[in-house]
């Protein structure tokens, strides 16, 4: 089991490490960052001593040296914009984005789990063909117009929730939380059925047709004959059985989320990273963006760990092909 | 007989309706199974076997139903009863075994967990009390080192260990009647023996009848008291099993028997029965096997013959006191 884990981990930093040699690349492929920091009128002599200090002129391999070595620091540099650290502009916005990818992601599975059981179990009633149908239009509408509906009708018609921001936030130090007021609760509703819509359906989706497939396993069929009881059928024997799949889509899913909540932060102005990356994007502001591409790739990497471990959780079969033969 | 017969079918009837119409896959068939007994089905793959197995035991994959007749556990009729009533009776008092034991099992449930599952819906037993008699049923059904054993998965065990533990799942809240679907037919023929002669041992301990659909006449051979041949969903020939395997009077049945390899006889080929028995849409009329037998003749083809009782066997052929045609 040890041994699984620490392999697990082990292949997890080599994709760190590849991820940061690409972010790397950025600066050296993506525009002259001297231009972008600067204004026209600068001279060139002025540009040349940016330059130097900057360290932009040092050999490729020695900047690389200095990138992996801050990198591991958690050292990103200045940002070209914004003139001040990078991972003090990121942890800013970090935990808005955390708690917006967070609730979107309870959203999609408290209610797309129970409704792809549902429909599973039920697939001829009324209701499953409703949701089926429902769920197909929440796969092929857009995030930003699903934003906006849902502005339009919960903010300008209704004016029941705030349409952008993240309503009022309370400080702890390290972490700039909103779901400690009512307002931030508020202005986190919109958001995060927007961002979580997709996900739920896909989830449902998923749910469902597993469900389907382990109903007419051998081993389902047994346990009708042994009598046991639908809920115990249904909720213990089959839904355990679709997990394996679920939670790896799920955890792919999450990291989505988290990574590309750029959409639905920009419909609702979420002061988060999204809104972050699309302005660094915009200035070719590269330390930021080196950043967010090795921070996502930290978060993916992190998920699909958990999602291996859960597999072995979930799935005795797996541990021994682990190596803890029992 | 004089005692009631634990199960008893009469007129049963099985049917799929289809777009092209009805499929009438089981048509009327009778018998019954004596407390203890052991019937032995036989048949062609197809013949409706297994479906009979299920239509008892209430677990037709819909949309196939029963149609007509009727089926009394204990001289109470139970093909009409309500969901939940009938999921009472599956596992209480009708216990199945299923063909495959690799996919029988849950594979995510210890087998302590399945067998206590199955012991607690069906009893007032405590956890404490459950967990003792799945260890005593392991230790019954041969499981070396039950203790051990008794927390392992479904894949820590070979397949004849896992029927033997299916076996104990289908015993374990003691039912009067065991339905066995081809319990041998996935399992190592080294194994099938000691399966059989465990199933018929522990029936026998618990007062269980058995239904064992095969199609090995084997099998039938050694462990039935009587036996059914079926073919094209209705009952050729059923009777004491020396009668039926020795002197089968139905033309099908001779016909299966002969095609059964012994080292008593050299015959320089085996018997065959010419054609294949027909599609559920394109049953003849009148006696089913009509096509394909030797001595057919015009009243075959028109009428069905009903079974006529010829010593202690049935047989359902026009020519049954003549011998059955040659």
């Amino acid at each position: 089991m040890l041994a699984f884990i620490l392999r697990r981990v082990a292949e997890a930093a080599i994709v760190l490490v590849v991820v940061a040699l690409l972010a790397f690349l950025l600066f050296r492929f993506v525009g002259d960052p001297i231009n972008q920091m600067v204004g026209q009128d600068v001279s060139i002599a002025e540009r040349e001593a940016l330059r130097a200090q900057l360290g932009l002129n040092d050999p490729l391999i020695v900047q690389l040296g200095r990138f992996l070595w801050n990198a591991l620091q958690l050292d990103f540099g200045i940002s070209y914009r914004f003139r001040q650290p990078v991972m003090e502009l990121i942890g800013g916005r970090f935990p808005a984005t955390f708690e917006l990818a967070m609730m979107a992601s309870v959203f999609a599975l408290a209610v797309g789990i129970p409704l792809g059981v549902y429909t599973g179990i039920h697939r001829e009633s009324l209701l499953s063909r409703f949701f089926l149908g429902v769920s197909l239009i929440g796969i092929s509408l857009p995030t930003f117009l699903i934003g906006i509906l849902l502005i339009y009708l919960f903010a300008v018609k209704l004016q029941w929730l705030p349409s952008y921001g993240r309503g009022a936030t309370v400080d702890l130090g390290f972490w700039k939380t909103g779901l400690l007021t009512a307002a931030g609760l508020k202005a986190l509703i919109l958001p995060a059925i927007t961002l979580g819509l997709f996900q739920l359906t896909l989830i449902a989706r998923l749910v469902r047709s597993e469900m389907l497939e382990v109903l007419r396993t051998d081993f389902i069929k047994f346990a009708r004959a042994r009598g046991l009881t639908d809920r115990a059928i249904h909720f213990g024997h089959a839904l355990k059985n679709t997990l394996v799949p679920v939670i790896t889509i799920i955890g792919l899913q999450i990291g989505s989320i988290i990574a590309f909540a750029v959409v639905t932060e920009t419909v609702f102005q979420w002061p988060g990273m999204g809104l972050l990356f699309i302005s660094a994007v915009q200035n070719a502001d590269i330390p930021i963006m080196a950043a967010y591409l090795l921070l996502v790739a930290a978060i993916f990497v992190t998920i699909n760990l958990v999602v291996d471990l859960l597999y072995v959780i979930v799935d005795p079969r797996i541990r021994v092909a682990g190596g803890a033969k029992a | 007989m004089t005692e009631r017969p634990v199960l008893s079918v009469r007129d049963l009837e099985v049917e799929f309706p289809t777009r092209r119409g009805v499929l009438k896959a089981i048509d009327r068939i009778s018998f019954d199974i004596a407390r203890g007994e052991v019937l032995g089905v036989v048949g062609e793959s197809g013949a409706g076997k297994s479906l009979t197995g299920a239509a008892i035991i209430g677990l037709l994959e819909p949309p196939g139903r029963i149609a007509g007749g009727e089926i009394r556990l204990d001289g109470e009729r139970i093909d009409n009863l309500p969901r939940e009533a009938m999921r009472h009776i599956r596992g209480r008092r009708i216990g199945m075994i299923f063909q495959d034991p690799l996919t029988s099992l849950n594979p995510l449930y210890r087998v302590s967990e399945q067998l206590v599952e199955t012991i607690r819906t069906h009893t007032d037993l405590d956890a404490r009390r459950a967990r003792e008699r799945a260890l005593a049923l392991l230790t019954e059904v041969g499981i070396p080192a039950p203790e051990q054993r008794l927390d392992a998965y479904p894949h820590q065990f070979s397949g004849g260990m896992r029927q033997r533990v299916v076996i104990a799942l289908a015993l374990a809240a003691e039912p009067e009647l065991i339905i066995a679907d081809e319990p041998t037919t996935a399992l190592d023929v080294s194994v099938q023996a000691q399966i059989i002669a465990l199933l018929k041992k522990v029936c026998r301990q618990h007062h269980a009848a058995v239904m064992l659909i095969t199609h090995d006449m084997g099998v039938i051979a050694e462990t039935a008291d009587r036996v059914a041949v079926m073919y094209a969903g209705r009952i050729a020939e059923i009777g004491p099993v020396r009668d039926v395997v020795a002197r089968p009077r139905h033309p099908y049945a001779k016909g299966l028997m002969g095609a059964i390899p012994t080292l008593a006889t050299d015959a320089p080929r085996l018997m065959q029965i010419p054609g294949a028995m027909p599609r559920l849409n394109a049953i003849p009329a009148g006696c089913a096997f009509n096509p394909r037998c030797a001595a057919v003749f015009d009243r075959c083809r028109r009428e069905r013959p009903e079974p006529v009782a010829i010593g202690a066997s049935e047989v359902a052929c026009f020519l049954a006191d003549a011998g059955g045609g040659r």
